[in-house]
């Protein structure tokens, strides 16, 4: 496979919410609106690369018995390297996100990624992997996270579109919203994948 | 009385106002792999609320008497995530020495819990909210109680829906996230339950 699709395919062939269902927790529960999409997808491209590149290089060094709890440790170090610089210098969306920051532990892109592609590939395919799925990962937010602000609350990044008038849907940014706009998507996806 | 009371508000907010799965986003990856059949659904709903209360148990207990004293309180993701995963794997070994039968019935899902993020959320929502001893374990334990409830509600209605006749593109994932959204929609008027 050529670098470039290396990087791409986790966009939209094989992205790691619509296409392999993996990932649910988080991104339901952070698209309420896009800013936090976008942060939390960003902090999960952040640890996903750099978890890629340390177990590529560390593959030889792990034994294969004890190497899911070794691959958590080198996770759980980047989230807690993640979760002090957004609690830094981002406060507000550290704040919005909460509880679900420490989680990216236990988000299974993350994992995923180190044993079906970090463990068996280079140091620089894995890096372009991990920035790939990433990307695909904070892009899926993205479009949930916009569907959701606009319906339920009729504004995008925290901008009105709607003249005064407008009433929002409120159900769709309450946990409810989160549910039935992602069984749509996965809808559409799967009406697509057929023609 | 007050004390009976106070338990009682906890296990009413813990299992339907701020239900695990349906409003706080937590361990849906089971709740939607999990829920095809009724009997595995039960197996999985035991197996988590057992280990979300060893976990609150033990994950309490390390935070009070050994990250606190020693000052590395910033060490909570790697700390709790690592006691999680020896306590799954101790849990595993204890139950398929003493009770094989329980084993049986339980040992595929227990590898599945380590990566479930009810276990790790639940440890961290009793540091963050303060909890004592006592009510860290009943946190564990009520919040499993109400992962069980909607893992069997939901269990139920997909052998139904199985027979259903549904768009083709609608069937399997899908339609389960529209039928968790609109059990959510149920739960959601639970938050107007005033104390």
């Amino acid at each position: 496979m050529t670098l470039f699709k290396e990087f791409t395919k986790g966009f939209i062939k094989e992205n790691p919410v619509f296409v392999m269902a993996l990932g649910l927790c988080p991104t339901l529960a952070v698209t309420s609106s896009v800013e936090n999409a976008i942060g939390m997808g960003l902090a999960t491209t952040f640890v996903l690369a750099f978890s890629n590149i340390f177990i590529s290089l560390l593959k030889n060094l792990i034994p294969s018995k004890i190497r899911i709890p070794a691959f958590i440790v080198v996770i759980a170090s980047f989230v807690t390297i993640v979760d002090m610089v957004m609690h830094a210098y981002v406060p507000a969306i550290h704040k919005s996100l909460g509880l679900f920051i420490p989680l990216i532990v236990v988000n299974c892109i993350i994992l995923g990624r180190a044993e079906a592609f970090a463990s068996k590939n280079n140091v620089f395919r894995s890096i372009l992997d991990g920035l790939g799925m990433g990307l695909g990962f904070t892009l899926a937010l993205i479009v949930i996270g916009g569907i959701r602000e606009i319906l339920g609350a009729g504004q995008f990044l925290g901008y009105n579109l709607f003249p005064e008038t407008f009433q929002p849907m409120l159900v769709a940014i309450l946990a409810p919203g989160a549910f039935i706009v992602m069984g749509l998507l996965m809808g559409l996806m799967n009406l697509k994948k057929k023609k | 009385m007050e004390f009976v009371g106070k338990i009682l508000f906890m296990a009413v907010m813990a299992i339907f106002v701020q239900n695990f799965v349906l409003m706080r986003f937590l361990g849906l990856c089971p709740y939607i792999g999990v829920s095809k059949k009724l009997d595995s659904a039960i197996g999985m709903g035991m197996a988590v609320i057992f280990v979300m209360t060893m976990a609150s148990t033990f994950t309490w207990l390390i935070h009070t008497y050994l990250l606190i004293p020693l000052h590395i309180e910033f060490l909570q993701t790697i700390a709790f995530i690592l006691t999680i995963a020896s306590l799954v794997q101790l849990v595993e070994m204890v139950i398929q020495k003493t009770a094989p039968a329980l084993y049986k019935s339980l040992g595929v899902f227990l590898p599945l819990i380590t990566t479930n993020c009810a276990v790790l959320g639940v440890a961290i929502l009793n540091i963050q909210s303060e909890y004592n001893f006592l009510f860290a374990i009943l946190n564990g334990l009520f919040g499993g109680i109400g992962f069980t409830l909607v893992l069997i509600l939901m269990a139920g209605i997909r052998e139904r829906l199985e027979r259903a006749e549904l768009p083709v593109s609608m069937k399997g994932m899908p339609i389960s996230m529209i039928v968790a959204g609109s059990m959510a929609l149920a739960f959601l008027g639970f938050s107007g339950l005033k104390f």
